[in-house]
């Protein structure tokens, strides 16, 4: 039978089985899984159906622990089930796992493993989260491709009916997850021969009815528990026989052979390698390699790792094997080794005595680690690995591809051993995430894949930033299946789609002799040879690369392509590279132009089609010199000036040399300073703002709204400016208690992401040409040099005395210094804002318990972290636990500084005689409410630890090590919305009702951001999201009135784009507050498909419609005998539509389901009418009439 | 009574003809006005920047961000099929010419002969019994004669005529040098009817905010002098149909266009301002003034105080502005 050859990544594989053969799938967003359950929901939203005509129901859950329990009940109710997660969901699905397996309910789960969060949290893949089930009782099969996860997830699901043990199918994240391979499609008649209908039938007749009742999920006693658990036990025994029975099957019909452990390599072999996933594939690729040359190894591949079969492992062991290296993707430190490392020893020697091995003497067996989050695994580690093997004392226990130079467990290998066949076509491009790169190379290997008969394997680098992103794409095409599941280390093609990545990689480094280098520059090619660094030039020498280049951004602007060089640059590579002849190439790529764009109207393809044509005439092949005669040199990664470890950390890992970096370099408990992103000059604005002195009525508005503290604000003597730049801008400052001062707002030119928000925030106009405001952009490349000498000059003026400020006025507030800064979050993002005013406010004594999320991956993403510390060396301290517990987390900070003060006050009094009565009062009955007062608190703190220093008492010690705590420390709980209103609401709501003074903020962009725009409780009726295919049906859940109902509990809905100052009062009410406040802040997203230049008019129109009310709600006014709830937003004058239909995430809805979106609209518009008359009627309450 | 006429081939029960307005984009609103006695419906205008606009802001958005992190490859679902394109108003014809026995005229507004001429022809096939043609085109650009100007309206013109076989009128700018000339040129390319005028929406200067603030007001009942003494004067040297536009209130302006040479008056502020039921009114009031007045059909007025048959011809003309001027004072 002739099946479908199809180009997909492994998340689509597992999904498009898993959907064709489930009924429910309940399911939560993780990274890498999300796009499995995304696809699931998209499938079922357009009708698809499964193998037995119905089309799947999907649901989105509010955490995994929620998912798990929903899978749980629908496979105890008899349904087909199945969910998709990774790493901490998957810990949080234990306990169900447990319950599923005892049980014996037949189901899979489909895993892209993926690193459990450690001294890091860390997305890619390793295999700690499916080693943490081990104990489940769960079976575990193992795909190494992406073939694999199609063929296995139909094995799994096929063989749990019958063995009744569930599965755990996993797939190594983002290497097999989000790799895009040709494979070959399993059809409907597949799936239904490998499925056996009876065995669909009992697992509906084991069914939890009324019609034919049982109970299950009882307790019991010592007196049984024990034997009853035993009762299993034939299951697990006949388990891997029915599983190789459907791996038999699925040959027999799809032509592909499986087994439980699949040998590979010499039959002969005396060293042999175990390992399973990805990594063994490319071990496959080694040892065929290996063999060809005469090397005696061999490779044993676990497919089936529980329930775990000695005698199929025997029988996959060749005789021969005298040396066993058991390579572990996952790390258990204290244990005496690996987990399948444990088991092949175990079993080895289980077999032994059972006389079930093949071979006579026992064989060496040592245990490794590799490819821990994603860490690179190549042919060469395969070597390496061998090598070490081969010696006669070979290292166990130990590393491959780092080098761990603390307890020295790695090994050595030659990182220029490359196994790849000639015959395979290798390309790799940089591009910028918002450049179309990637979107375009998945196009290409599409086209590749399907159109010829070659294979092609297309995998995809991301940076940790959001905004200015660099991805590089590695692309594999040839006539053979491909198994290097691992990044390019040669390339016979480079596409640099952006010239100044010239300065920060060193790209051609992979490239091979006579490779083609194609460069989008905005310099022609008999200009572009001085243009290029000398170390470029040097390379394309030496190399004698084939050079060619395009002004791909003119092509684009010239056919009305805007900034996506996508196209364009397919183009080129199509028309060079040979992979394809160039007309049959550009006629695929104008298919494939049609299929993405069709939809989307003629005249969008009709612009790609015309900058395809015009691709090829603009392409230029450089004639260059034999020597390399350019004076641009690359420039180091960060300033010499860096502390030691960002010179040596952090740089390097900037530069792209983290991999080389050794372990003695980091931190044992994943301790890092703050204040980095100021080593990183970024310098991604196109165009930067530039202050207009004379037209500015120094607002500080757009110091304000920066969401990167890269426009900055100050007010200083006159004196400072005389040693000021020759280009530094200054005015008299306004206002009078600034009379005689000088003001100055500065850009900050390297670290501006040229969002233009402060632009469209500024109010003032110049009279003469209103067109000009008193900050206006312009290129930044003319303004970098002079405008990084003011930016240093203006960063050392002094600050202005917090104490001395009004800091409830938005002009004294951004006098503040912002302690969060340069973050790598989206340009123009509606978060940071928040969090910068956050850190200028309190900054100096907040302790901040992060979530995770946007909010922790722009705050705590390696290389480089923006919280920082002002000129006293005080600032945020920062932690991330899990994304479901953050509240209780910071609770947890609360704790402590509470008992603390208690402990502290406790050793004043004991101590009282030597400290002295007067500062012992002073430092327990401190007034903090004011700044002034925190510097007072200070002070006496410092004159306590003066005497305590004196002391030699053991009750002196205790209180100078918690001398600290008497100021008063403010413990922030941030967090999106997708922890606060989903998966993290029970314990913010346990939290909240505890009484204890934290602050909470709510980063609330009404979707789950960072995982890709899936539906929170918090997306508005009427708007599009993953798992809200069809628009949200329901309104948004009222987090601000389910708070307010505890009474004691400080709430305040804020937009800071629609109200400054009374998002600035809400912070300050909030801290100030003697209990749980909570924030509700209203941050437009990149998510909601919206021009982010002039985000703060949706803010306003969000408000202005009613849909986001502005209120406070302050306990401490109910005491007083006034109403609590402050409306802060006047009556709606815009309509629900009105704010709705200015972005995409409702738009897009009137385009695809015109009539639902009138609906959900007018139903929005009740809601939001309704809402707000029930706000407005309890804030008219009369109060003082409540006995 | 005979108020019947004729526009565009369409036989109509009156000269009365809602003009391109947002009140037709519901069906109710247009049955609506079909029971208050409008003899046809000029749909609102389908605008060729609007179209491209929302396609390349769609694609922009949900292609913004994506395959940019790890995380987050995407941030919207891809629906199965977007409507993007003329689709809705498409939809929204064929809904009207089943909802309606009324003629409905389909109005295309933009300024280039791209692609977009195709809609015209989808327009016919969804069901249009006409299309009025309104070419909205602000001349900024310095290099432009008046005689490039007017050949955009030709070509455009020409390019749409080519595409369907219904008739088309076409909305004209009051602003041409040669109004006659250039009205027959547009004859000679195939226009069907003029309609006069095309109200440009002017837009306001906010003087607190120095912002161009293009809010649209409504027309008042004397602006219709504009296009009453341009009818006037081109009944009878153009041969076309004429639609008057702008400033229609009362029976008695309808009675003017009429004599001055159109041959229905189309009515757009007059109904947003008074509502659907304006159309009622005006109606019985003309039949009212033609019955005291002795009038048994609308033809026999109409053309009667053209240019060329009213007793005073040079009262279109400059004379007309001195004898104004005189009695001013």
């Amino acid at each position: 039978m002739s099946r479908k050859m199809v180009t997909i990544d492994g998340n689509q594989a597992a999904a498009f089985t898993a959907h064709k053969t489930n009924e429910v799938c309940a399911i939560y967003p993780i990274t890498p899984s999300s796009n499995m359950g995304e696809w699931a929901d998209e499938w079922s939203a357009q009708g698809k159906r499964n193998i037995w005509g119905t089309i799947p129901e999907v649901v989105e859950m509010q955490s995994e622990g929620g998912a798990s329990g929903a899978v749980h009940g629908a496979l105890q109710t008899g349904a087909l089930t199945t969910t998709f997660t990774a790493s901490q969901g998957l810990l949080l699905m234990i306990p169900n796992m447990f319950k599923i397996a005892g049980e014996l309910t037949s189901t899979v789960f489909h895993v892209s493993a993926r690193t459990v969060a450690t001294h890091a949290l860390s997305i890619f893949g390793d295999h700690s989260d499916v080693m943490a089930c081990r104990s489940t009782g769960w079976g575990m099969l193992a795909s190494g491709s992406v073939q694999e996860v199609m063929d296995f997830a139909l094995i799994a699901q096929a063989a749990t009916l019958e063995a009744r043990v569930p599965f755990v199918h996993f797939f190594d994240g983002f290497r097999i997850s989000h790799e895009v391979m040709k494979v070959e499609e399993l059809t409907d008649d597949d799936m239904r021969a490998m499925i056996d209908d009876d065995l669909v039938r009992a697992h509906r007749a084991r069914a939890l009815s009324p019609d034919h009742p049982v109970i299950r999920g009882t307790a019991q006693n010592p007196d049984v528990f024990f034997q009853a658990r035993e009762r299993v036990n034939p299951y697990y025994d006949a388990c891997p026989e029915i599983i190789q029975k459907y791996m038999d099957k699925f040959a027999s019909i799809a032509g592909r052979q499986y087994k439980l452990f699949d040998y590979v390599g010499d039959p002969e072999a005396e060293d042999v390698i175990v390992m399973m996933g990805s990594g063994a594939e490319v071990a496959h690729e080694a040892v065929e390699y290996m063999n060809e040359r005469g090397a005696k190894v061999g490779l044993v591949k676990v497919r089936l790792y529980r329930p775990f079969s000695i005698k199929h492992l025997m029988q996959a062991l060749p005789a021969s094997v005298k040396r066993i290296a058991v390579l572990d993707r996952t790390k258990e430190p204290g244990a005496t080794g690996e987990p399948l490392y444990l088991d092949i020893v175990s079993a080895i020697d289980e077999a032994m005595s059972e006389g079930m091995a093949p071979f006579a003497n026992r064989p060496v067996v040592i245990g490794g680690r590799y490819g821990l989050s994603s860490k690179e695994y190549t042919p060469a580690m395969v070597k390496g690995v061998f090598d070490n093997l081969a010696k006669d004392k070979p290292k166990t226990h130990f590393t491959v591809g780092i080098n761990e130079d603390v307890t020295h467990t790695s090994i050595d290998y030659d990182p220029n051993y490359i196994t790849e066949g000639e015959d395979v076509v290798r390309g790799m491009f940089y591009g910028l995430g918002s450049d179309g790169t990637v979107g375009a190379n998945k196009n290409s290997i599409k086209i590749i894949g399907e159109d010829t008969s070659n294979y092609a394997q297309g995998y995809f680098v991301y940076d940790s930033k959001k905004a200015g992103s660099v991805t590089v794409s590695h692309l594999r095409f040839g006539p053979k299946a491909i198994r290097s599941s691992y990044l390019l280390t040669s390339a016979n093609f480079i596409g640099c789609h952006q010239f100044v990545f010239l300065e920060k990689y060193d790209m051609l480094s992979s490239a091979v002799d006579g490779a083609v280098f194609l460069l989008n520059s905005p310099y022609g090619a008999d200009e572009v040879w001085d243009k290029i660094p000398r170390k470029v030039q040097e390379q394309i020498i030496s190399k004698k690369l084939r050079f060619y280049v395009i002004d791909a951004y003119k092509v684009a602007r010239e056919t009305g392509m805007g900034a996506r060089i996508n196209t364009i640059m397919q183009t080129c590579f199509f028309a060079i590279s040979g992979v394809l002849p160039r007309e049959e190439a550009i006629q695929s790529i104008k298919d494939a132009i049609k299929k993405t764009y069709g939809m989307k109207g003629d005249q969008i393809v009709q612009m790609n089609y015309n900058a395809v044509d015009q691709s090829v005439s603009n392409m230029h092949e450089v004639n260059y010199p034999s020597e390399a005669t350019s004076t641009i040199e690359i420039p180091p990664a960060v300033s010499p000036k860096a502390p030691q470890f960002v010179q040596e950390v952090t740089g390097e890992i900037i530069a792209g040399r983290g991999d080389q970096i050794p372990t003695s370099k980091f931190p044992a408990d994943g301790t890092f300073i703050t204040g980095t992103t100021k080593w990183e000059k970024r310098n991604i604005a196109l165009e930067i703002p530039v202050w207009d002195p004379e037209v500015c009525i120094q607002c500080a508005k757009c110091s304000m709204v920066c969401p990167h503290a890269a426009i900055r604000f100050n007010i200083y003597d006159s004196k400072c400016l005389e040693t000021a730049p020759a280009t530094f801008k200054s005015a008299d400052a306004r206002g009078k208690e600034f009379e005689g001062l000088k003001c100055t707002i500065q850009v900050a030119p390297e670290d501006c992401t040229g969002c233009g928000a402060c632009v469209h925030i500024c109010p003032a106009k110049n009279k003469q040409e209103p067109k000009l405001k008193a900050i206006n952009m312009a290129p930044q490349i003319p303004l970098r040099e002079p405008e990084k000498e003011n930016y240093d000059f203006f960063l050392n003026l002094p600050e202005y005395d917090r104490s001395k400020l009004k800091i409830n006025t938005i002009k004294g507030s951004q006098l503040l210094t912002p302690l969060f800064e340069y973050s790598g979050a989206c340009a123009g993002c509606g978060e940071t804002p928040y969090v910068l005013l956050l850190t200028q406010l309190f900054g100096d004594r907040a302790v901040i318990a992060n979530a995770t999320g946007c909010s922790s991956i722009y705050g705590g993403n390696l290389p480089t972290t923006p919280y920082t510390v002002n000129r006293d060396g005080r600032g945020p301290a920062w932690s991330n636990s899990l994304f479901e517990d953050n509240a209780e987390f910071g609770m947890g900070y609360r704790l402590t500084f509470d008992k603390f003060k208690v402990m502290a006050h406790e050793l004043l009094d004991k101590l009282a005689g030597q400290i002295g009565d007067n500062l012992v009062a002073g430092l327990k009955n401190a007034d903090q409410s004011t700044e002034a007062g925190i510097q007072e608190q200070r002070n006496r703190v410092v004159e306590l630890k003066k005497k305590l220093e004196g002391m030699d008492s053991s009750e002196a010690k205790h209180l100078l090590s918690i001398a600290d705590y008497l100021v008063q420390k403010s413990v922030w709980i941030l967090g999106g919305d997708g922890w606060a209103y989903d998966i993290g609401y029970g314990g913010l709501d346990h939290v909240l009702a505890s009484g204890r003074n934290v602050n909470v903020l709510v980063l609330d962009t009404e979707v789950y951001s960072n995982t890709g725009g899936q539906m929170s409780k918090s997306t508005p009726l009427g708007a599009v999201a993953k798992f809200a295919y069809g628009g949200k049906p329901i309104a948004k859940k009222d987090m601000g009135m389910i708070a307010m109902s505890y009474g004691n509990i400080y709430v305040a809905k804020v937009a800071m784009g629609a109200n400054d100052l009374q998002c600035l009062r809400a912070f300050l009410e909030a801290e100030a507050y003697d209990g749980p406040s909570l924030i509700l802040a209203y941050s437009h997203c990149i998510a909601h498909g919206i021009n982010m230049r002039t985000a703060n008019d949706t803010q306003k129109q969000a408000v202005e419609s009613g849909h986001w009310p502005l209120y406070r709600y302050n306990p401490a006014l109910a005491a007083e005998g006034k109403n609590p709830l402050l409306l802060d937003s006047k009556d709606p004058k815009i309509s629900y539509q009105d704010f709705a239909y200015a972005q995409t995430r409702f738009k897009m809805l009137t385009k695809s389901k015109p009539e639902e979106s009138k609906r959900l609209i007018a139903l929005g518009q009740e809601e939001v009418s309704s809402r707000w008359n029930l706000y407005r009627q309890i804030a008219a309450m009369k109060y003082d009439l409540v006995e | 009574m005979d108020l019947t006429t004729t526009y565009l081939g369409l036989s109509l029960k009156n000269p009365i003809v809602p003009s391109a307005s947002p009140l037709s984009r519901e069906l109710d609103t247009v049955k609506k006005l079909e029971d208050a006695g409008a003899s046809a419906i000029v749909m609102y205008s389908l605008f060729e920047e609007q179209l491209q606009f929302e396609a390349a802001e769609l694609t922009h958005f949900l292609e913004h961000g994506a395959d940019s992190y790890a995380e987050a490859t995407s941030y919207f679902p891809e629906p199965a099929q977007f409507h993007m394109g003329p689709d809705e108003y498409l939809e929204h014809i064929r809904k009207l010419k089943s909802a309606v026995d009324i003629p409905v005229i389909a109005s295309l507004n933009g300024v280039s002969t791209g692609g977009w001429i195709d809609h015209a022809k989808k327009m016919q096939d969804a069901g249009a019994d006409a299309i009025e043609l309104n070419v909205y085109y602000i001349a900024t650009d310095p290099k432009l004669a008046s005689a490039d100007v007017e050949k955009v309206y030709v070509d455009v013109l020409k390019a749409v005529k080519n595409a369907v076989t219904i008739p088309v009128a076409i909305k004209l700018s009051p602003y041409f040098t040669s109004m006659v000339n250039t009205a027959n040129k547009l004859v000679d390319a195939g226009a069907d009817g003029l309609v006069l005028f095309n109200r440009f929406y002017q837009p306001d200067i906010d003087i607190d905010n120095l912002e161009v603030a293009p809010n649209l007001v409504l027309s008042t009942p004397n602006e219709m002098r504009l296009p009453l003494r341009w009818i006037a004067i081109l009944y009878g040297k153009v041969k076309a149909d004429i639609a008057a536009t702008t400033g229609i209130y009362s029976a008695e302006d309808v009675i003017k266009s009429l004599m001055a040479g159109a041959n229905v008056t189309c009515m757009c502020s007059a109904l947003l301002r008074h509502g659907v039921g304006r159309v009622t009114e005006v109606l019985n009031d003309v039949r009212t003034w033609m019955e005291e007045h002795e009038y048994e059909s609308v033809k026999q007025m109409q053309g009667s105080m053209s240019q060329k048959s009213c007793p005073e011809p040079a009262a279109f003309e400059r004379a007309n502005y001195m004898k104004v001027l005189q009695s001013y004072v």
